[in-house]
């Protein structure tokens, strides 16, 4: 395209008489953005349901990462070939969003989970487990006491496994 | 669920959900095994895990945490997460579970 520019001319000049619409788009800025709010984004949705991605959130990242190459990749364009790709003001806004998604997203993922209370008057290993009797779904009251002693000749119980869940409030 | 019924142990969810809420999950996700309705915190504050004000408008609902009672009433395993994200694995529990019926 600048073998066809006068010789007198330089690449300043003919980024400037160039109109932004004839420079090409720049693709993989906006799909490293794209990809950075899906890392943000499938968290709950995809991969806080698997076990192993959810405790440690690898695939997040790995996304992530992918995000931020393919906007790596999209400044160097739209900086060092200015004449020939579009993105100088898009691509520092991309990126900086991208950027926040991913402190957002590590801010929300290892520090506001960790909001609990201590639990330290918790029954220990070893010791009685305190009774109580709340209703069932039909509104039956039942009790540890029954739920240990339920008869059933087949599968005799030999424990019970309480399961506290914060539940929809 | 039925490799904990084979081992003898049953699993019993307990939330501050009413009845008629847990029914509706039961419904929903195909839950079988028992849930319990703690809507003023009984048991939870019992087990000490109780989440003050962390539920919508500031309710007062439970923390997530598992406890492996065995026959006698004795309590055999805890999990108390220090994470709302990481509870225990379903594999953790029957672990347990599995220690308990083999004994």
């Amino acid at each position: 395209m600048l073998d066809h520019l006068p010789e007198n001319t330089t690449a300043s000049d003919a980024a400037a008489s160039q109109s932004s619409a004839k420079r090409r788009p720049n693709a993989p800025l906006w799909i490293g953005f794209l990809v950075s709010i899906f890392a943000f984004l499938s968290y709950i949705p995809i991969f806080a349901k698997y076990p192993s991605t959810r405790d440690m959130p690898w695939a997040n990242f790995l996304i992530f990462a992918l995000g931020l190459v393919f906007l790596f990749f999209g400044l160097r364009r739209a900086f060092l070939q200015p004449v020939l790709y579009r993105g100088k003001i898009a691509g520092p806004i991309l990126t900086t969003l991208s950027v926040a998604a991913l402190v957002f997203f590590c801010l929300t993922i290892f520090s506001l989970g960790k909001h609990l209370p201590p639990s330290t008057q918790a029954p220990k290993v070893g010791q009685k487990a305190p009774d109580f009797a709340l209703a069932d779904i039909n509104g039956r009251t039942v009790s540890l006491a029954t739920l240990l002693s339920a008869p059933d000749a087949s599968h005799p119980t030999k424990g019970v496994l309480l399961v506290f869940y914060r539940g929809y409030w | 669920m039925q490799d904990f019924e084979k081992l003898g142990v049953k699993p019993v969810a307990i939330s501050v959900d009413s009845p008629t809420q847990s029914q509706d999950l039961c419904r929903k996700a195909d839950y079988t095994y028992t849930f319990l309705s703690d809507p003023n915190t009984e048991a939870i504050r019992r087990y000490d895990v109780l989440h003050k004000g962390a539920g919508v408008s500031g309710h007062d609902i439970a923390r997530p945490a598992e406890f492996l009672i065995d026959s006698t009433g004795t309590i055999r395993w805890i999990n108390l997460t220090d994470d709302l994200r990481v509870r225990a694995r379903p594999d953790q529990m029957l672990g347990a579970a599995s220690t308990l019926a083999s004994q």
